[in-house]
């Protein structure tokens, strides 16, 4: 399919983005490649800005019970005895950033919310790809009609773009739950890396590793497990990076679209800007500015890294 | 190239027939079925008896999933739920606003970030590039709601600058020609209103083409730095060759392959773009049209016709992309 001069087809190109990920993170070094790409990544200051953009909010994440000031769902009376219809309290002693629109204390919120969202991200990227994951090797290793049927099933989710497959997934289920958000988001992303880990795959069947291992007489279970797997694993991680940003994102969309999680209590910044954040935008408008902030300072965060260090893989890159 | 396009177009159909039918069993099989979501709670075992027998449900599944088939294929989309308006009336008076509102985008993102995104390359390193670099990854890390609701919040509250929302002034209206009201004003040499139009346009493609124009910006900034690190580069330098003519007929014509691929793929996704866009600015077209079919009770025979729709446009925008690459890579018409 792939034509001289490296010029291929728009669907082949996206497929092809996968794979070459794919060719340039997978068993092309070993240990040498992965010790000198960790050397490049800290080297790299985008990716020493990303990495502490994570960790500063995997911290607060973490610790939010002894961070926040207050227990993020309770109401306080000196809060809500001061909501009106058109204003609502700011700043005040106890309450540094003031009131959400039912008297909570909205600091506590958003240092809760550093919970809830990597949670909801965190679920939806494993979820995706310990599914795509299994598709790819499954597809990879049989072959056969069991990877045309896997691939076929994978273009008819990449036909539609992935906003707007996670919007149909949630409308199709009879229910919202913060699941069937975590669910849609993660589906939207199963094709990816199903289709890089059956490109990883195919690229090492006939590689050598594999070939002294079959000669060697490994089970064929064993090779997949301990020799294929193993060496896609860089390769997923990467994906796996990007795609967290994209995630708490799309969350993000949906609560706006009035798709999100339900639970009124639940403080999670795509929520809190969804919902609150833009419905009260002329009144308080911190309401929107301090998740939006939050979402975009953690989606940088993993863009950045994940690129870092998707680029300290290339061996194109390597000296 | 024919048979490329041949087994492209066997393909789409299969693609659109795999959705077709999933969504199809999907929705027999929800709790209740489509009848509870048509009759909602409070219906008595007659109206719903009626309603399965008129709605054949009572048939076969295989009878039913034929007659779906049939009814697609011919253009019959049934009535929504909502309004009771056959789907196809609903679909085709909101498409108009959608296709205005993308083309916009698609203009702005192209326009401006092809150019950015080489300058950017051009002056690797230097304040442009970086400031570049920075705002792009801020753009692709923005939630486009929040950024629309603040480009309205600015710019037409506090500064009237732009209308709030809609797509047209009323009282403004011009007459309806095509449902593109910018080209209706200028077709009735209403140009007030076609004016007013554009005005209205503005915001909404801004925030629309937000995350292509950041995507654009960095591919066509990387496929630059790749093409200008190639050998034939500098051969074309080394043989005397003006820098406009390097730029123009080397430079550029290589780089831009990958940014067609691009705005393929990003022409697609300015559909699920469009639903959040337009709901921030009520703009009334497709996208408008899945966020009312999904808030509430679900009106699922639009929401199955936007969604099969949704994958005939981003398969066929695909499908143009591809063949765009005969007309800028020579390399691909000799196959």
């Amino acid at each position: 399919m792939t034509r001289p001069g490296g010029i291929a087809t728009l669907a082949e190109h996206k497929r092809r983005r996968i794979d070459e990920l794919t060719a340039r993170t997978s068993g092309t070094g070993g240990v040498s490649l992965l010790r000198d790409a960790g050397r490049r990544l800290r080297r790299n200051p985008a990716a020493v800005v990303g990495a502490a953009l994570i960790l500063l909010f995997l911290v607060i994440a973490i610790f939010a019970p002894l961070v926040a000031p207050h227990d993020p769902v309770q109401r306080f009376p000196e809060l809500t005895s001061r909501l009106t219809v058109d204003s609502i309290p700011g700043a005040t002693a106890g309450h540094p950033l003031g009131s959400d629109p039912l008297g909570r204390d909205f600091a506590s919120r958003m240092i809760y919310g550093a919970r809830q969202t990597l949670f909801v991200g965190v679920l939806a990227t494993l979820i995706g790809l310990l599914s795509g994951v299994l598709l790819g090797a499954v597809a990879g290793a049989a072959g056969g009609w069991v990877d045309v049927l896997i691939m076929r099933i994978t273009d008819v989710m990449l036909a539609l773009p992935s906003l707007l497959l996670a919007i149909t997934l949630v409308a199709l289920a009879s229910e919202s739950t913060q699941w069937t958000v975590i669910v849609a988001v993660a589906v939207v992303n199963v094709p990816v890396f199903a289709r890089l880990l059956r490109g990883s795959m195919l690229a090492q069947r006939e590689s050598d590793h594999v070939l002294a291992a079959r000669a060697l007489g490994v089970r064929g279970r064993d090779i997949v497990t301990r020799h294929m797997l193993p060496n896609s694993l860089t390769a997923v991680i990467v994906q796996a990076t990007l795609t967290f940003a994209v995630a708490i994102l799309d969350a993000a969309a949906l609560s706006f679209l009035g798709l999100g999680d339900p639970d009124i209590n639940r403080a999670e910044w795509g929520l809190m800007l969804g919902v609150d954040g833009v419905r009260y935008l002329e009144v308080r408008p911190e309401l929107a500015y301090f998740p939006a902030a939050a979402i975009i300072l953690v989606a940088l965060g993993f863009t950045l890294l994940g690129e870092s260090m998707r680029e300290a893989l290339d061996p194109k890159n390597r000296r | 190239m024919v048979r490329v396009v041949l087994r492209r177009l066997i393909q789409l159909g299969v693609t659109l027939i795999a959705l077709m039918t999933l969504i199809f069993f999907w929705l027999r099989n929800l709790p209740g079925g489509p009848v509870d979501a048509l009759l909602g709670e409070r219906a008595t075992p007659q109206t719903r008896e009626t309603l399965i027998r008129a709605l054949g449900y009572d048939q076969p599944i295989w009878v039913q999933y034929w007659r779906f088939v049939r009814n697609v294929v011919t253009g019959d989309l049934g009535n929504s739920i909502r309004t009771g308006e056959p789907v196809t009336a609903v679909i085709s008076r909101a498409f108009p606003a959608t296709v205005e509102l993308a083309l916009a985008a698609i203009v702005i993102a192209v326009g401006l970030g092809i150019p950015l995104g080489y300058l950017a390359a051009r002056h690797r390193g230097r304040l442009l590039d970086n400031a570049t670099i920075v705002v792009t990854l801020i753009g692709i890390s923005i939630p486009i709601f929040f950024l629309g609701y603040l480009l309205k919040d600015w710019l037409t509250q506090g500064a009237h600058v732009f209308p709030p929302s809609g797509r047209i002034s009323t009282g403004a209206g011009n007459t309806d020609v095509t449902g593109f009201f910018v080209l209706d004003g200028l077709l009735t040499r209403e140009w007030d209103a076609s004016a007013d139009a554009l005005w209205h346009l503005v915001l909404p493609a801004v925030t629309l083409a937000t995350i292509p124009l950041a995507i654009i910006v960095r591919i066509t900034r990387a496929s630059v730095l790749d093409v200008l690190d190639e050998d034939y580069i500098r051969t074309a330098d080394a043989k005397g060759l003006r820098d406009a003519t390097i730029r123009r007929r080397h430079v550029l014509r290589n780089a831009l392959l990958p940014v067609v691929t691009t705005i393929g793929l990003q022409t697609g996704a300015l559909l699920a773009g469009a639903v959040l866009t337009e709901k921030v600015y009520n703009w009334g077209g497709l996208g408008t049209l899945i966020t009312d079919s999904i808030s509430g009770s679900r009106d699922y025979p639009v929401l199955q016709a936007l969604i099969l729709l949704a994958a005939f446009v981003f398969i066929v925008v695909n499908l143009l992309v591809d063949l765009s690459y005969a007309v800028i890579d020579p390399r691909v018409r000799v196959r």
